[in-house]
């Protein structure tokens, strides 16, 4: 009972920081049916970018509090992202808007590889640790362990979804993104500049990424230039459970997914009768992926089908 | 005059097609002679790509069915051939009894893998079989415990080498007085399975299922309107593309000796897309041309470090490196300024440069959200 608590608030934790991840793909997807492949990369770039800021900080002669440390990487992390999502879509995306389908896709994969690569040879192969400048309080809550960083991350998660959840449905903003979602035409007709929606799209969804780059790393304690492949991709497969195009899915199926991870990673090893570990744990995202694709392409809030062949 | 100028041009046709294939034969000689013997081993693996590349082809090419995990059935064409030929479980059974099993292995998975996921719109196909490829590879990385199949990260070693007639090829021997080591020897070897699939791509290519394949990629709705099963076709493209798959692994693994997943991640998936994209998808002699380019690139490139520790006496950049970017920008550019790769078939040309306003208006609607 004890491993179930412990590893359904870890699967929260993780679950919450998916949910930011996926919130980029989910908006990015329902206005321009576009996988955006490099959504995951754009985390990694929060992740490193924040990384060094601290490093830079940590290290110089300043004797900054550590929390504060930590939001100055934040603060140059949440802009570096902006502007690489708002020229990604600019430069990679938005001459293939009228392309064939696969088109946008296969620059996306590309664009995608090369954040990568370029990530690699700034900050080298090795993994980047992230400094010890978070306090490391526990808690107790039936017999399962809780540190500070957990409930913020699962608290701050919850605040910025909320905060966009009222960004969509009651701004102006919002409106003239749900417009666009429905009918790029009509919504233009209806006097909406759909190319700044798309931009303002790409600029919330990497700033969310930033913010759940640097979550990741400070969670785990590193960052890797290959940290944000697996991420976004099962920031994706939450997306889907939770039913592309849909926000509030999108968190739902982030929560959804990170609690099924932990809970597969702990309880594989009983199920299987110890052939299967828990270094597994990556496939459970893939398996509810094509569940989910299979048994309810729609996801869990979407109306929209998958297959519109 | 129209007859003799006819036989002229028949004529000169066969005169290209025998000093192509003398040419052929003669290659790994003419490398060896003037670019060395390493070079051999290029060529090895150019002949591999395009079995490969022309396998791919006719999933994304052909039937517009975006696969990104296709580096899973070379896996299992791989593995299947290490586990039958090699002290891991001491079975050595000859390699023309390994290869169709892999082959079938991978035909296999691509239709356990097809029947849940094709019916679903193409670029979330891409994704799942994303995460199949990723799937498998992780498998082989953690099979090794408690039972071990996979020997782990580790991979399995000392897999048999091809065996014709009790002629090995993994060992350099004298022949009519020509000496051949072990990668002229595949050079030969891989040069027919090569042909063998240049010849069923083109004739996929004009058959029956072939243009049920070209009717789906174009509008999925009017083939089936026109009485094609969409998802048996489909379904038999995935399955055809796995299929050679699975028969480039078992080369593969019979060539190097050696294989363990390192090799068989989604970066060689994307390889082996690239070369579509860059040659032109769904034309053989551009897939075929992109394939080679992006083998023997990268081998280029090596030199590029050469040329770095010459002018700047260090290497600044690191080519193997330097070779993912590269690879990356040449995708993003191709679709942007030549969707249709650098030798791209007429009609594929045509598509990606719809000037009539009915394909254009038909693309567009392609994005409405609720349309």
């Amino acid at each position: 009972m004890d491993i179930f608590i412990q590893q359904l608030i870890n699967g929260l934790v993780l679950g919450s920081i998916y949910a930011l991840v996926a919130l980029g793909y989910t908006m990015v997807y329902g206005i321009l049916e576009l996988i955006n492949f490099a959504h995951g990369e754009v985390t990694m770039i929060g992740a490193m970018v924040a990384l060094a800021v601290i490093g830079a900080i940590a290290g110089s002669a300043l004797d900054l509090p550590g929390l504060l440390v930590v939001l100055a990487g934040v603060m140059v992390a949440i802009p570096a992202c902006m502007a690489l999502g708002f020229t990604i879509e600019k430069v990679a995306y938005r001459p293939l808007r009228r392309a064939p389908r696969l088109a946008p896709l296969i620059t996306a994969i590309g664009v995608s590889i090369m954040l990568q690569n370029t990530a690699m040879l700034i900050w080298g192969r090795q993994y980047v640790s992230f400094p010890p400048l978070i306090p490391h309080n526990s808690h107790e809550i039936l017999g399962a362990h809780i540190t500070d960083l957990q409930i913020f991350i699962i608290l701050l998660s919850m605040l910025i979804m909320g905060g966009l959840w009222l960004l969509v449905q009651k701004s102006r903003l919002g409106r003239a993104m749900r417009a666009t979602a429905q009918s790029k035409e009509v919504a233009a007709l209806m006097g909406v500049n759909v190319d700044r929606v798309i931009s303002a799209t790409f600029l919330i969804g990497s700033a969310l990424a930033a913010i759940a780059g640097v979550m990741v790393s400070a969670y785990y304690g590193l960052a890797h230039y290959y940290m944000g492949f697996m991420l976004g991709l099962k920031a994706f497969s939450a997306a889907v459970l939770g039913g592309i195009g849909n926000i509030a899915g999108a968190m739902l199926g982030g929560l959804l997914l990170g609690v099924i991870e932990a809970l597969g990673a702990g309880y594989i090893g009983d199920l299987t009768g110890g052939f299967l570990g828990s270094h597994y744990q990556d496939v459970f995202a893939f398996f509810v992926l094509i569940m989910v694709l299979v048994f309810r392409p729609s996801g869990l809030l979407g109306e929209r089908l998958a297959s519109r062949a | 005059m129209p007859e003799r100028f006819r036989l002229r041009s028949r004529t000169s046709a066969r005169t290209a097609l025998i000093l192509l294939a003398v040419l052929l034969v003669t290659l790994p000689f003419l490398t060896e002679a003037t670019l060395g013997r390493s070079w051999i081993r290029v060529l090895d693996f150019a002949l591999l790509y395009i079995i490969l590349a022309l396998g791919l082809n006719i999933v994304v090419g052909y039937a517009g069915l975006l696969d990104l995990g296709y580096v899973a059935f070379y896996a299992l064409g791989a593995y299947l051939y290490a586990w039958l030929a090699s002290p891991h479980f001491g079975l050595h059974l000859p390699f023309w009894a390994v290869l169709p099993l892999g082959a079938a292995l991978a035909g296999v998975f691509g239709v356990l893998l097809g029947t849940p996921t094709l019916r679903l719109r193409g670029d979330y196909l891409a994704i799942v079989t994303l995460g199949f490829g990723e799937i498998i590879r992780i498998f082989m990385n953690n099979l090794n415990a408690p039972v071990n199949i996979t020997n782990g990260p580790q991979g399995i070693n000392l897999i048999d080498p091809v065996n014709v007639a009790g002629l090995s090829f993994g060992k350099t021997q004298q022949v009519l007085g020509l000496t051949f080591s072990s990668a002229h020897f595949y050079y030969y070897l891989f040069l027919a399975f090569t042909l063998a699939t240049v010849f069923i791509a083109y004739r996929l290519q004009d058959s029956r299922i072939g243009r049920a394949w070209v009717a789906i990629r174009e509008d999925e709705v009017a083939a089936a309107a026109m009485g094609i099963n969409t998802r048996n076709v489909k379904l038999l493209a995935f399955a055809m593309g796995a299929v050679f798959g699975g028969l480039a692994g078992g080369l593969f693994a019979a060539f190097q000796g050696f294989i363990s997943p390192e090799s068989f991640n989604l970066w060689e998936s994307i390889l082996i897309l690239c070369m579509i994209v860059l040659g032109g998808m769904g034309h053989i002699p551009g897939v075929i041309l992109g394939a080679l380019l992006l083998t023997v690139l990268p081998e280029a490139l090596r030199y590029l470090g050469d040329w770095q520790r010459l002018v700047l006496g260090e290497v600044l950049l690191e080519p193997t490196d330097l070779r993912m970017l590269l690879f990356g920008a040449a995708l993003v550019l191709m679709m942007i300024y030549r969707p249709e790769g650098l030798i791209p078939s007429r009609q594929r040309k045509r598509e990606f440069h719809a000037e009539d306003g009915v394909v254009e208006q038909e693309q567009s609607s392609l994005y409405d959200t609720r349309g």
